[in-house]
């Protein structure tokens, strides 16, 4: 691995955790509408992740997409413009938080609705190998979307048509306020890809290297024998799970000790300078790039236009009469 | 023009543009090997092979979600969902998905992409299965839904439905696939969102669909006998909803029965007729009447089926009432 592809995953962690805290604070001003779900503390999964794809695979996620957004290249500027509702937002101001995408980008959104991404999923890595493509479809989604239907039929379909899908589950170990060990029958969730006979495996989610190596693994095994792969990725939240969220099924301290010892951010630091790759003055400066590039997101966010009345029916349909 | 089935128009027109187009592809239950549950696929799988003619597993929701993968991927799936009833069970992929995905994502997602189904009651399988919930799926702007009458529109409108960039519920009738009509030999194209009168008259205007076109019709032959005048305005496509030629005829006989064979609340004669009075209204000259089945989940039994459908005779007592 070269040095800039280390700087490079640093610098999009740190841009995912300054959006983030932007976001916070344009929310508590009203400025963001709707739901809002933050990455921060998941920073490493998505960033190692997709850093670690071809340009050819698809990314689809759920609707903790700020990051998957920012991993996949859509600009700050851009993710920031959405959040406010913006005509330069990247749906144009119709999705907002939930569901962004850049389909140029082969990022396919953005999904709010719990588990229904993952038959779409599916269905483009068919439409892939119908046309003898060889990309690879990434599809990331929560613990809790494990227990819907949805999943069950896809992982299935997935493996009796041998569709190069690399099902990704982001285990931050509650679905809304309900513990995994509360709603799930196996809380190693990578067990019920077994029982689909998908090859599996699990990894520390706040280590974006382990992450990365095990991406680039888990990846290249679905291009090679053309067939799904499921990894599971042990993850933490460490804001709730989206605005307005009380907290009560989990203790401070539990989120305290997280944020402690388990910091994408500080973990990943602490290796770079550990292991000489960079310095603490050499990341203090990415640090400071990267506020500036959120700073002028957000200037670019307010001062841009309303998307204006006209666009109400815009898209609706492809063919009108 | 050659007569054939409602059953080998649709046929015809999915071989004809899977031969036209590679990108255009089937999928669904007991489409392949069986030659699909209505026998409208039969012979695909053999000529087409089995990557273009997929039996899938009894998963409608993925079904249709994987429909729609490929569709963003550029192809053109025909999904095939066995029966209406069974689109429950994937109604979040049809009216929360393929509904909205254009248009949520500011147009960079593109679904050409068609859902064929079954709908209607009459053949004795109970509630679960025999249920007519068209208008249901017609509440979701986003979706187109189809729901031709005759062989003829059969075809022309599933072939454009086919080569339509928009995602589009297609809804055959279950006791119509043996209905004979006049297909032209040469290219059938009819464009979608467009009514059609099916019979032309003066006295009374019958709006219907589907099914209810035949019912009419045979209405229509009776009520000749007795001198009146029926003239027959056939929707084909339920959204968009092309209220043109209903205006145009009702504004020439003043008078109008609405049928259906799906349940009368919120149905289509409370949109249709609701839409005549609001844009019609100087030209009412009697109460429009609606002919829908009853409200009760449908029966098992032969006699109480019929009774609980929409019957020649109820449109024939309809019509006698607005003229």
């Amino acid at each position: 691995m070269e040095k800039n592809e280390y700087l490079e995953l640093f610098h999009q962690m740190i841009l995912i955790r300054l959006v983030e805290e932007q976001a916070t604070l344009l929310y508590q001003q009203g400025k963001i509408g709707g739901f809002l779900h933050l990455y921060i503390g998941q920073e490493a999964v998505s960033t190692g992740l997709i850093l670690s794809r071809q340009p050819q695979d698809r990314v689809i996620t759920a609707y903790r997409d700020h990051g998957v957004a920012i991993n996949c290249g859509i600009p700050v500027k851009m993710v920031l413009a959405e959040l406010l509702g913006k005509a330069t937002g990247c749906s144009e101001g119709r999705g907002g938080s939930m569901h962004m995408a850049d389909v140029g980008k082969n990022f396919w959104g953005g999904h709010a609705i719990v588990g229904a991404h993952l038959p779409i999923a599916a269905g483009m890595a068919l439409g892939d190998r119908y046309q003898g493509k060889d990309s690879v479809t990434i599809c990331m989604f929560g613990d809790g979307a494990t227990n819907i239907g949805y999943f069950h039929e896809a992982l299935n379909l997935s493996k009796v048509w041998n569709l190069s899908v690399l099902w990704v589950c982001e285990n931050n170990l509650y679905g809304m306020g309900t513990s995994v060990e509360r709603a799930s029958a196996v809380s190693e969730i990578r067990q019920k890809a077994e029982g689909y006979l998908i090859p599996n495996s699990r990894v520390d989610g706040m280590d974006v290297m382990k992450v990365r190596e095990a991406a680039e693994k888990a990846i290249e095994a679905v291009r090679t024998d053309k067939s799904p792969y499921f990894l599971e990725v042990e993850t933490y939240r460490f804001r709730g799970h989206s605005m307005g969220d009380p907290e009560r099924y989990r203790t401070s301290e539990e989120v305290k000790r997280w944020q402690n010892d388990e910091d994408p951010l500080g973990i990943y630091h602490k290796y770079l300078v550990d292991n000489k790759i960079s310095s603490t003055e050499e990341l203090d400066g990415l640090e400071k790039a990267a506020e500036q590039e959120v700073q002028s997101g957000v200037q670019f966010a307010e001062s841009s236009p309303e998307p204006s009345a006209e666009e109400l029916y815009k898209n609706l349909y492809v063919e009108i009469e | 023009m050659p007569r054939i089935t409602m059953r080998e128009a649709i046929s015809q027109a999915l071989w004809e543009e899977m031969e036209r187009d590679t990108n255009v592809f089937i999928m669904g239950e007991e489409v392949g090997v069986w030659g699909g549950s209505y026998a409208v696929t039969k012979g695909f799988y053999d000529h087409f092979g089995a990557e273009r003619v997929k039996d899938t597993p009894i998963s409608e929701a993925t079904i249709i979600g994987a429909a729609i993968g490929a569709a963003l991927t550029g192809l053109r799936p025909v999904a095939e969902i066995m029966t209406i009833n069974f689109a429950f069970s994937a109604f979040e992929h049809i009216v929360n998905q393929a509904a909205k995905l254009h248009y949520m994502f500011a147009g960079q997602m593109v679904l050409p992409m068609v859902i064929r189904t079954v709908s209607g009651g009459g053949r004795q399988l109970a509630a679960t299965h025999s249920q007519t919930p068209d208008v249901v799926f017609a509440h979701f702007p986003g979706l187109k839904v189809v729901a031709p009458g005759t062989p003829e529109d059969a075809k022309g409108l599933l072939k454009s439905a086919i080569r339509s960039d928009d995602p589009i519920l297609f809804i055959e009738s279950a006791t119509l696939y043996q209905s004979r009509g006049e297909v032209p030999d040469t290219e059938t194209l009819i464009p979608i969102g467009k009514s059609k009168i099916q019979r032309p008259g003066k006295d009374v205007t019958i709006v219907c669909y589907s099914k209810m076109l035949e019912t009419s019709m045979k209405a229509a032959d009776q009520l000749a006998q007795e001198g009146i005048d029926v003239e027959i305005v056939d929707l084909r496509t339920l959204r968009p909803l092309d209220m043109e030629p209903v205006l145009e005829s009702f504004k020439k006989t003043n008078r109008a029965v609405i049928v259906e064979e799906g349940w009368r609340s919120y149905g289509v004669g409370a949109e249709v007729s609701t839409r005549i009075y609001e844009e019609a209204f100087d030209y009412v000259d009697a109460p429009i009447q609606r002919v829908a089945q009853k409200e009760v989940p449908l029966p098992y039994n032969r006699n109480l089926e019929q009774l609980a459908l929409p019957q020649v005779e109820d449109v024939v007592k309809a019509v006698k009432e607005v003229v």
